[in-house]
């Protein structure tokens, strides 16, 4: 079993976000810093508006902070451009998201292919690494269903080995069991340990789910935008 | 490739809407194209005009005539080559309707279809006419369409010139080329001017207008001002002109009719444009999330609007082709209904070229919009949209 690593993945310092809605500036963090080391496994929890998603997209380079640092593999993502800001998120996050954001026109192999073409793999080399991850996520006799022929726990299967297939530096997953029942959210979650315990994938998860918490190695609590930091619950 | 194959997947995620925005395009290019046609058609006989021929007309109105001893006279003006007349006839073939109506003149047999090269003569049919008084020449297509063959006898009854005129077919003259209209009836002017003289010899010794052929096509203006100088001050002044401006002038009395149907012709373009870009701004904003998604993945925002310009580009394209395609047998089928209305009524390539390029340009603009809005948008925004 792989563990987290001394060495951080992520190095948040004194990260501040807000919105304007209308005219008034609406806080959502305020003066964050976290470090999320290499192979951990991260819940990010707290109510409703706490500022968990913002963080987290954050995290994954699709928002950008107002104020602060914001370091993952030693870039600070903060200072890219636009178009490099996208081409890091290609080689550097997997997404997984609640409600699987999959292609519909797409077939299961086709959108974990997805972000292998902006690659220069070969067609053979993409191909077997579709396969590959279908196989770790037990959906190799569904590769050419489409979403809609799939359940919700094999879409966000499907979803886990489109994040898998471009081997991200961080896994990002904002609620992947909210849409789910509790069995699926089961085999979701052990799926997700065993990307971490055996793959030694950084995994940062926002969750409402005390059953998800219990599979991550570490929790943060946020509250009105600020951390309040939480014993590791499983480790 | 890739980008195709998810456009193309992409166009039929709402059979219903494409399909029905796929017909609203076929009908839109459809009828564009036959309107550009009827326009065309239009002005089929000023396009059939010779540059080296000049017409001369009474200067006051066409409905005055010229004295035939005028002749000789534009025949001696420097740089004509030949002058024929041709007088318009107006007579009823069996009845009203527009189905028999067709184009008679009075022509000079022994020339007149020297000066017609577009015409195609056979020797025989041409001597056979010249020597019968009342023989008559008639186009292709009118044989074709009243069934005359040679030898038969029409009758017509005179109108501008009254009683029954008796005429027998002599020839049938072919196109050169399918732009020549052979709709009309050519007889002797010979025979009319005979005829007149009996009935009301103050009307004799007169024709229509003077058909004038010069040597050089560039010298055209400067002839038709010798030709009218030459008569300045006379009982009868002549306006000289071109004969395409002499036909255009005919059209120019229809023109606004012309106008309207060119106008409503680029009015079916706008409406099916706001059709199509209805249908593509439908569609982006339903779709807002999976753009996000692919922006998340690090598929660029020209990546997403090449998607949308894309699917609008590929629907208007099969719209247009199918268009273009049933262009031609609705074309046909038009012909066939006006009958000889339009004897040249055909799809030309400018017509096909301009459907394509109304087509491709309803599909990039409504496209355009939709794809800025989708390339602009931010990811979180994107995600949080629900279609």
């Amino acid at each position: 079993m792989a563990g987290a690593s001394e060495r951080p993945i992520v190095r948040i310092t004194h990260l501040a976000k807000g919105y304007r809605r209308g005219d008034q500036d609406v806080p959502v963090l305020f003066d964050i810093t976290l470090a999320i080391a290499e192979g951990d496994f991260i819940a990010l929890m707290g109510p409703s508006g706490s500022g968990k998603s913002t963080l987290l997209n954050l995290i994954a380079g699709i928002d950008k902070p107002d104020a602060g640092e914001l370091l993952v593999g030693g870039e600070d993502i903060t200072r890219l451009s636009e178009s490099a800001l996208a081409d890091w998120r290609a080689s550097h996050v997997g997404f997984i998201f609640q409600f699987y954001n999959l292609m519909p026109v797409l077939n299961a192999f086709e959108n974990v292919e997805l972000p292998l073409l902006l690659t220069s793999l070969s067609r053979r080399e993409r191909r077997e690494r579709v396969e590959m991850a279908l196989s770790l996520v037990g959906l190799s006799d569904r590769m050419d269903h489409y979403p809609n022929e799939l359940s919700g726990g094999q879409q966000q299967r499907v979803a886990i080995a489109r994040a898998l297939i471009a081997d991200p530096t961080i896994i990002v997953a904002d609620e992947p069991t909210g849409d789910l029942d509790r069995k699926s959210a089961g085999e979701i979650l052990g799926l997700l340990r065993r990307l971490n315990e055996e793959m030694g994938k950084t995994i940062i998860m926002v969750t409402h789910d005390w059953h998800a918490v219990e599979s991550a190695r570490r929790v943060v609590h946020l509250e009105k935008g600020e951390l309040v930091d939480a014993p590791a619950s499983h480790a | 490739m890739y980008l195709l194959k998810l456009v193309f997947k992409n166009i039929f995620r709402h059979k219903l809407r494409s399909l029905l925005t796929l017909f609203g395009l076929v009908v839109a290019i459809l009828a564009f194209g036959l309107m550009q046609t009827v326009v065309n058609a239009w002005y089929a006989g000023s396009d059939m005009a010779s540059a080296q021929r000049l017409v001369t007309r009474n200067a006051v109105s066409l409905v005055f005539p010229l004295p035939i001893y005028y002749r000789d006279r534009i025949k001696a003006i420097d740089g004509v080559t030949a002058v024929t007349v041709s007088n318009w006839f107006g007579g009823i073939y069996k009845d009203m309707t527009p189905a028999n109506f067709f184009a008679q003149f009075a022509v000079d047999q022994d020339n007149f279809f020297d000066l017609y090269p577009e015409f195609k003569v056979n020797r025989d049919e041409l001597l056979a006419f010249r020597k019968d008084r009342r023989g008559v020449m008639v186009g292709r297509l009118l044989a074709d369409q009243h069934g005359f063959k040679v030898g038969d006898a029409i009758a017509l009854k005179g109108t501008i010139y009254p009683g029954t005129w008796d005429f027998v077919v002599r020839g049938i003259y072919e196109p050169k080329d399918e732009t020549t209209i052979t709709r009309q009836l050519y007889f002797h002017w010979d025979y009319l001017n005979e005829q007149i003289r009996k009935l009301y010899p103050r009307r004799a010794e007169q024709v229509g207008v003077f058909i004038v052929q010069i040597a050089d096509g560039s010298r055209a203006a400067e002839v038709s001002q010798n030709v009218d100088r030459e008569f300045r001050n006379s009982l009868a002044e002549t306006l000289t002109e071109t004969e395409k401006a002499f036909q255009l002038s005919f059209i120019a009395q229809t023109e606004t009719i012309v106008m309207a149907v060119r106008v409503v012709s680029f009015v079916v373009i706008v409406i099916i444009f706001a059709v199509v870009a209805n249908t593509m701004a439908m569609t982006a904003r339903e779709r807002l999330a999976e753009y996000a998604t692919l922006k998340a993945l690090g598929f660029g925002p020209g990546f997403v609007a090449a998607l949308i310009v894309g699917e609008s580009l590929m629907i208007t394209a099969l719209g247009g082709a199918l268009g273009i395609l049933a262009s031609f047998p609705a074309a046909a089928g038009f012909k066939a209904a006006m009958g000889s209305f339009f004897p040249v009524f055909k799809v030309a390539p400018e017509t096909v070229a301009m459907q394509a390029a109304s087509a491709l340009a309803v599909g990039v603009l409504a496209g355009i919009l939709p794809a800025a809005r989708a390339a602009r948008v931010k990811i979180v925004d994107g995600l949080r949209y629900i279609g």
